[in-house]
């Protein structure tokens, strides 16, 4: 029996990748550099962001919606594709600007000299003006874009094994992941750590060597490059959850030791996952921040990566679009109802401001989907294909875990 | 100096209606001449006779010392104040007066004013004599020495105590005599007072010092080039500073120099465009110096060649060595006694804030021991506690009531919302941590959210009663807050009253056998559902209890609940679920290791907070179910 690829066995990569280039496509031919000026650069930054985050939602749907780590620090890996792309695109742009000041002296700048000009004006903002090691390899974008993939996927690696060596799992697990990222960026938020404290990186979007063209056209650069990391790694973490690693993850993720005593290296398994879901969401990081312009501590804050979870959940996790989904629609939401854009809705005696109750709608629609719906809203994909839960109705025999039920012991 | 006692002096004299004084009549009368022109040296005698004649001769004495003294034509003496004028011996106003005023110099306006202290410390009213002694405490001058010692002795027991310290103080600093000062200091050694230290500091300051050969200083210790706190840097500095050496050329001062001599677009035959490059510079700048346009700069071998012909010293500014040594030993025996002071002190912070720790995790550990289920909004459950504390604060006026109102409410309150939670949200989701991890978090989010919509973003104060306010403090170094012994013994409290329960009453009984084993218990009749409904609402209402205590502390806003979440998921799970030990153990060893760690490193608080959490990351490798695990077939699960 030959074996179909991955891809035929698994159409919805296809319509995926299809609905994508389509969205790509539109967007581009409504935008103010390629096409009709309908979309705004502004609007186009936004979807390039979302695809971004959109991007992080499959990572994380592979860490947990595949290998069942709730992993609550992802975002921490996103924030560190920022920072290091960053690095590279503020200490390119400075130095552009102090070779041109110091051009106007009389003697030409050493090397020494201009770069202690970058280091001043970068680290002035926090009282320094050494260039910290971090940032050593900060001039060449070659060595920062491997750094991009290289720091968190290390660290990923390190933590992991830390973590699962010791067979720290479930609810533990979790904590200690949230535990990560603020432990990290509390150390970012310090001045003399070398990224700026809470200033931050910023000026972002401008990017060195480019500075002929125009916002509107890098926009929408970045939005392809997004769309095109996206469909790359969807197709990747798509490939990589079929076939038989694929069938060794989600076996993991429903009984661990039994998948242990089947004599498969467990924490193998689970170092590649949560390493690779790692680089992933860098990449998507190195993505984002460019477009957003800013980046600073606050983005690592268990509570980022906690929303992370959300959309995930929302969109429907075990299924690689339903983490897009998720992402898209509520991030979007978000926006929309948090930028004061949505209509008041006037009840007798009190309006309900969106910007005040999005929130609370959000908190209690979450609960509502983790309560009724549990897949989320790829639940509705799994339904129209006839992918159905078994019908379990009635209480519990017994308060055990997998305990029959009334139906069940019945038939 | 010394106007406050001065002041008080004239406010308690002028206080008093003045009746005439016949003895400082005559000795006005006798010495005019001598009070209109004293000399230093012969006006001891006289100041004394003034001071013996009661507060009348007191009062002339400080209006004397702040030139408000004046000489009348027929020789009367005038006090004037603030442009009226009052006789000095029978303390009736003279209107129109217009007296000569007397002009004392500071020589003996210091004698003066001894004379008045020591009045003042002989005055027979306790009060004033330890309003002198603070005084002179304050700012203290060798004439204060003079006048402490030679005082009658003082009677009660606390003031006599407190006129040794000032006196040996006083003499550690201006007594001429070396081997008083070295008896003062080792009398006071030991002591950990702020003022005994600030006394020994400047003896024992220092200052470096460059020389050919040993000088004749007292010198604190001979310094090696190359050392730790002292590097080659600081040398070439030094010498520099005293003139031995030139000054090294900066790069700054060299591109200066360059750019000032460029001609012809080449700066000593090197074209300007090759300049951006270090070497290049030394080479022009070296050709700059061989044709004598700018001046010569020090080289690395000049420098090398000062270092080696000089020796370096660190001076005491303090002349005597048997001073210098006396104080240092002094100041090492307080810093030994203050380390283990700061010790105390730090032992006693870090248990409050294990107590914090211990009340604000208690709720979260019994949830997490008995169902498995992280409660995210335990720290909205917190914020909630803290919350009905204002919101009572603001129906009730009195502080102290509306506290003892507030500890129950908040408990009710939050009891009452835990089994809300349990009853809609968590016992549906039941042996899906993870699925109920994350729908707790949305209910965290909506009731923080909630919470912004009605109490607003702004911080509410949350007072505590009177009582609580202050702190204990046993010496300088030694204080903690009363609010913070207040929650330690509330720490203790839900201790023993958990322990009560758990182990004495049928609920307990019933909570342990649902935690070891669901399936046997319910087996034994119990209902595990109405106790993990129970326990879920005890520990809710404990967060909520928790939430009036820190609010008595910290701000109360929505965001209250969130600064302690996360150090009580620390707490539990490096303490251990299911004992109270474990989670007593966790919050104690986070409480003590964050206080050590942010008195190593003070400044950074931050700093503190990141190697505390790595510090849990790297604990749990080695003890993955924490500090007092779980044991038995629970522990599986």
């Amino acid at each position: 029996m030959t074996r179909q690829p991955f891809i035929l066995r698994n159409p919805s990569i296809l319509v995926v990748l299809a609905l994508l280039a389509v969205f790509t496509v539109t967007v581009t031919a409504l935008s103010q550099a390629y096409g009709s000026g309908t979309v705004p650069t502004s609007t186009v930054k936004v979807l390039g962001k979302t695809l971004c985050l959109a991007l992080a939602a499959v990572a994380m749907d592979l860490v947990w919606g595949y290998l069942g780590i709730l992993s609550l620090g992802q975002m921490a890996f996103f924030a560190l594709g920022g920072y290091l792309i960053g690095q590279w695109l503020m200490y390119a742009r400075t130095e552009g600007i102090v070779a041109a000041s110091l051009a106007q002296n009389p003697i030409p700048p050493t090397p020494a000299e201009l770069q202690e000009g970058v280091a001043n004006q970068i680290f002035g903002v926090v009282g320094s003006s050494d260039l910290p090691l971090a940032w050593s390899f900060a001039h060449s974008l070659p060595l920062q874009l491997l750094l991009v993939l290289a720091v968190p996927g290390l660290l990923a690696l390190a933590f992991g094994w830390l973590a699962f060596r010791s067979r720290v799992n479930g609810v533990y697990l979790s904590i200690l992941t949230q535990a990560m990222t603020l432990a990290l960026a509390l150390w970012l938020f310090q001045n003399d750590s070398g990224f700026r404290g809470n200033n931050g990186l910023s000026g972002l979007q401008n990017i060195p060597g480019l500075e002929a063209v125009d916002q509107a056209t890098l926009s929408v650069w970045f939005f392809w490059a997004s769309a095109l990391a996206l469909a790359l790694a969807y197709v990747l973490a798509a490939w990589v959850v079929s076939g038989k690693f694929g069938s060794v993850v989600r076996a993991i993720r429903d009984d661990e030791t039994r998948v242990r005593f089947l004599g498969y290296p467990v924490e193998g398994f689970k170092l590649v996952v949560f390493t690779l879901a790692a680089m992933i969401t860098a990449i998507a990081g190195a993505l984002y921040y460019p477009q957003a312009g800013i980046i600073n501590p606050a983005e690592l804050m268990p509570i980022a990566s906690i929303y992370l979870a959300v959309w995930v959940a929302i969109g429907g996790r075990g299924r690689l679009y339903g983490a897009i989904i998720g992402a898209v629609v509520v991030s979007l939401l978000s926006s929309w109802f948090t930028g004061g854009r949505a209509p008041s809705i006037h009840l007798p005696g009190y309006t309900v401001n969106w910007v005040d109750w999005w929130q609370v709608a959000l908190g209690i629609s979450f609960v509502l989907v983790t309560l009724f719906a549990p897949k989320g809203i790829a639940g509705i994909f799994d339904r129209l294909s006839g992918i159905l839960p078994p019908q379990r109705h009635g209480r519990d025999l017994g308060p055990d875990q997998g305990a029959l039920q009334e139906q069940e012991a019945k038939a | 100096m010394i106007r406050p006692l001065i002041a008080l002096l004239v406010a308690l004299c002028l206080a008093a209606p003045v009746a005439a004084n016949p003895a400082l009549e005559a000795v006005i009368a006798d010495n005019l001449e001598g009070i209109e022109k004293p000399s230093r040296r012969t006006v001891e005698p006289l100041v004394s006779r003034i001071a013996a004649t009661g507060p009348e001769g007191l009062e002339l004495l400080s209006a004397w010392a702040n030139r408000a003294l004046g000489v009348t034509e027929d020789g009367r003496l005038l006090i004037v104040e603030g442009g009226t004028a009052t006789d000095a011996v029978t303390g009736q106003p003279v209107p129109g007066a217009d007296p000569k005023m007397l002009r004392p110099n500071s020589g003996v306006r210091g004698v003066i004013e001894s004379a008045l202290v020591a009045g003042e410390i002989a005055s027979p009213d306790p009060a004033r004599r330890a309003a002198a002694l603070a005084s002179i405490a304050r700012d203290g001058t060798a004439e204060h020495l003079e006048a402490l010692r030679t005082a009658a002795p003082e009677q009660e027991p606390a003031l006599a105590a407190q006129r040794m310290r000032v006196t040996n103080l006083l003499a550690i600093r201006f007594d001429p005599d070396p081997a008083a000062r070295v008896a003062a200091i080792e009398g006071m050694a030991g002591d950990v007072g702020l003022d005994f230290r600030a006394a020994l500091n400047p003896l024992l300051a220092t200052t470096r010092i460059a020389a050919p050969a040993e000088p004749q200083a007292n010198i604190a210790r001979e310094l090696t080039v190359g050392d730790d706190d002292f590097p080659r840097e600081a040398a070439i500095a030094l010498l520099t500073t005293q003139g031995t050496l030139q000054p090294r050329l900066t790069p700054a001062d060299q591109r200066n120099a360059l750019a000032a001599n460029i001609v012809d677009g080449a700066v000593g035959g090197i074209p300007v465009a090759d300049l951006s490059d270090q070497a290049a510079r030394d080479r022009a700048y070296e050709a700059l110096e061989a044709a004598g346009t700018v001046s010569p700069a020090a080289t690395e071998a000049e420098a090398d060649a000062a270092i080696k012909a000089h020796r370096f010293f660190e001076t005491y500014a303090e002349p005597n060595s048997d001073v210098t040594d006396a104080a240092r030993a002094a100041q090492t025996r307080a810093q030994v006694r203050l380390a283990a002071m700061t010790g105390i002190d730090l032992g006693l912070d870090a248990l409050s804030l294990a107590s914090i720790y211990f009340l604000a995790a208690i709720g979260l550990a019994i949830t997490f021991g008995v169902m498995r289920v992280i409660n995210m909004a335990h720290g909205e459950f917190i914020m909630m506690g803290a919350y009905t504390g204002y919101a009572v604060q603001t129906m009730i006026a009195n502080r102290t009531l509306s506290l003892a109102v507030a500890l129950p409410l908040a408990f009710a309150v939050t009891f009452g919302a835990g089994v809300l939670l349990y009853r809609l949200v968590i016992r549906h989701l039941a042996n899906r941590p993870l699925e109920t991890l994350l729908a707790t978090f949305g209910v965290s989010i909506a009731l923080q959210q909630l919470a912004k919509n009605i109490f607003g973003t702004q911080a509410r104060p949350l007072t505590a009663p009177a009582w609580l306010e202050g702190a204990i403090t046993v010496n300088d170094v030694i204080s903690i807050s009363s609010i913070r012994v207040a929650i330690f013994v509330l720490a203790l409290l839900f201790l023993g009253l958990f322990l009560f329960i758990m182990k004495r009453t049928r609920l307990g009984l019933e909570v342990r056998a649902v935690t070891q084993n669901p399936g046997m218990a319910a087996s034994m009749g119990i209902n595990p559902d109405r106790i993990a409904m129970m326990t879920f609402g005890l520990g809710s209402g404990i967060a909520g209890i928790a939430g009036v205590a820190i609010g008595l502390f910290a701000q109360v806003t929505s965001e209250l609940g969130q600064q302690y979440i996360v150090q009580s998921f620390m707490t539990v799970v490096v303490g251990g679920v299911g004992t109270i030990w474990g989670t007593l153990a966790g919050a104690g060893l986070i409480g003590g290791l964050s206080k050590v760690i942010e008195f190593m490193n003070p400044a950074n608080t931050l700093a503190a907070q990141t190697f505390m959490i790595l510090f849990i990351i790297i604990f749990i490798q080695f003890r993955p179910r924490g500090i007092i695990p779980q044991r038995g077939r629970a522990a599986e699960a």
